[in-house]
């Protein structure tokens, strides 16, 4: 049998496009100034009406005094860097394998589905102490905490992303008589990828808070830790200084899973352009 | 090559009721033939072609393939659907070799295979390209390799250019024309377009619906290689006008009389 190729269409589009040197200045530099500018004020603010510390401590006392316990601040956040990390890593963990499970079949969906709203409508911040008296007072009831802040978005944006494959590519599937252990790896999980990062922002947001809420119940290090025994002595610029670092850690950590997204799957995010 | 004897399928839908999607269709289909099958919506064409893909089983009468019932999905028949539905991730290589991984029957050959595929559409120079970057017209013909490349014997073709615009559709008829040319194969192509039918097929399928059954079989003996020219051919323009009367002369049949 010959083939005789059909002429192109027409040809293909070379390059990708480059972002114009001022839209990335901007993007970086717009932000920075606008957050030097709030600290500014607020130091400006602080400084004229002479705010007392243990009210609103302004930028400078925090950074002096916080640096002033320098090793003691960076052991509490590694210390809650861990649960935080801990917890993140267990709630992908423990996400995965329940969204596989409530998309498989909807006996299984309709019997794990209550269970799951369950576990959200209880505070966890009541369920905390709880868990500290059955778990112990260590790191698992921190961590246990913080997946079940931080695990319920995952396991329904999974499970929305699993169920998103076009009807045709399942029929397709079928048709290579595919294994379903096949069209779960090859079709639905790549499918679900936007999905699951969508999900992971959220999850990576929601385990900096559930660590903290942890750390308030029951922990002897870490930021929530700091910000408890801080201010029952009305040290208030070095409370004020964790919480800066705890919302510098959910930025990065946030920062790291879009990164991730990007590098790694850069037809999920929907403004990149895929290299030639 | 495909035969159906006497096939009828019954859906369960939601509230209980049953819907005949086909009822006691019967259709002989010869090897490397071009069948289209055209009728309004509702009249079971999808349903009829799903039954020789092996996705869905008759309630009652038989389908088979070369004398073989059909009992589940076969793997030397290749679909093409409305949509492209190509895997945004892959690349158009990877996505006109995915059947062939799904089937685990990659080999040295396969890459070549694919290759000579995506040149026969017109398509060279954007294998390593993301289906993004593709017209619509273009990833039809990706999903178009994406059905031959495991080299089935019959090739199923749902509504596959119903999503593209006027002037694309009638480019791509022609080029599946010049495919079907170059690789003969059995074809079952449903559509709503009766030119599209016309110009395509050997023999064309007009359906009526609720329930879904051949109303009735119209050769085309226009001769080939077709175009778009063969409009002002009588053989084209009789077969046209027939299979409109079949489609649109029901519509207007009084209704009391029809049931009676």
């Amino acid at each position: 049998m010959s083939i005789q190729a059909a002429p192109p269409l027409e040809k293909p589009p070379s390059g990708k496009r480059a972002k114009p040197p001022a839209a990335a200045v901007s993007e970086v530099v717009v932000p920075l100034l606008a957050t030097a500018a709030v600290f500014l004020l607020w130091e400006g603010i602080c400084q004229t009406f002479n705010v007392p510390a243990y009210l609103i401590p302004a930028p400078s006392q925090v950074w002096t005094d916080t640096m002033a316990i320098g090793p003691t601040v960076f052991g509490h956040t590694m210390a809650t860097l861990k649960t935080v990390l801990l917890g993140f890593a267990f709630s992908i963990a423990v996400s995965l394998p329940l969204a596989v499970l409530l998309t498989a079949s909807p006996a299984i969906a309709g019997a794990v589905y209550p269970f799951l709203v369950w576990t959200q409508s209880i505070p966890k911040v009541a369920l905390a102490p709880i868990l500290v008296v059955v778990l112990g007072s260590n790191e698992l009831p921190r961590v246990v905490i913080t997946v079940l802040v931080a695990f319920f978005p995952l396991v329904i944006s999974m499970a929305t992303g699993l169920m998103s494959v076009p009807p045709e590519l399942i029929e397709l599937s079928r048709a290579c008589r595919a294994s379903k252990w096949s069209e779960l790896w090859r079709i639905r999980l790549p499918y679900a990828i936007p999905f699951i990062f969508a999900g992971l922002k959220v999850a990576v947001s929601l385990s900096v808070v559930g660590a903290v809420v942890a750390e308030f119940v029951n922990a002897d290090a870490g930021l929530g830790f700091l910000i408890v025994t801080s201010t029952a002595f009305f040290k208030v610029p070095v409370a004020f200084g964790a919480l800066i670092i705890l919302s510098v850690m959910g930025v990065v950590l946030f920062q790291i899973v879009v990164i991730v997204e990007r590098v790694f799957f850069p037809w999920s995010s929907g403004n990149a352009t895929p290299a030639s | 090559m495909i035969s159906l004897n006497r096939v009828t399928r019954i859906f369960n839908s939601r509230d209980g009721d049953q819907v005949t999607a086909l009822e006691d269709v019967s259709l002989s289909i010869r090897a490397n033939e071009f069948v289209a099958l055209v009728g309004p919506s509702g009249c079971g064409k999808s349903t009829l072609l799903r039954i020789v893909a092996g996705l869905i089983l008759p309630t009652a009468g038989t389908a088979s393939i070369g004398g073989v019932p059909i009992r589940e999905p076969r793997s030397e028949t290749g679909i093409v659907f409305q949509a492209p539905t190509l895997l945004p991730w892959a690349s158009v290589m990877d996505n006109v070799l995915f059947p062939l991984r799904m089937m685990h029957r990659m080999d040295s050959t396969s890459a070549d295979k694919a290759a000579a595929l995506i040149k026969l559409v017109g398509l060279a120079g954007f294998e390593r390209r993301s289906p993004r970057e593709l017209s619509g017209g273009m990833q039809q013909r990706v999903a178009i390799c994406r059905a031959l490349v495991h080299e089935p014997d019959i090739l199923l073709m749902d509504e596959p250019f119903g999503a593209l615009d006027a002037l694309t559709r009638e480019e791509m008829t022609m080029e599946l024309l010049r495919i079907w040319g170059e690789r003969p194969k059995t074809v079952l192509f449903v559509t709503h377009s009766i030119t599209e039918a016309v110009v395509l097929a050997d023999r064309v399928v007009v359906m009526s619906p609720r329930p879904g059954r051949i109303a009735e079989i119209i050769e085309v003996t226009s001769p080939r290689p077709r175009s778009f020219h063969v409009e002002g051919n009588i053989a084209f323009h009789d077969a046209s006008r027939r299979i409109r009367e079949l489609i649109f002369g029901q519509r207007h049949v009084d209704p009391g009389r029809a049931a009676a």
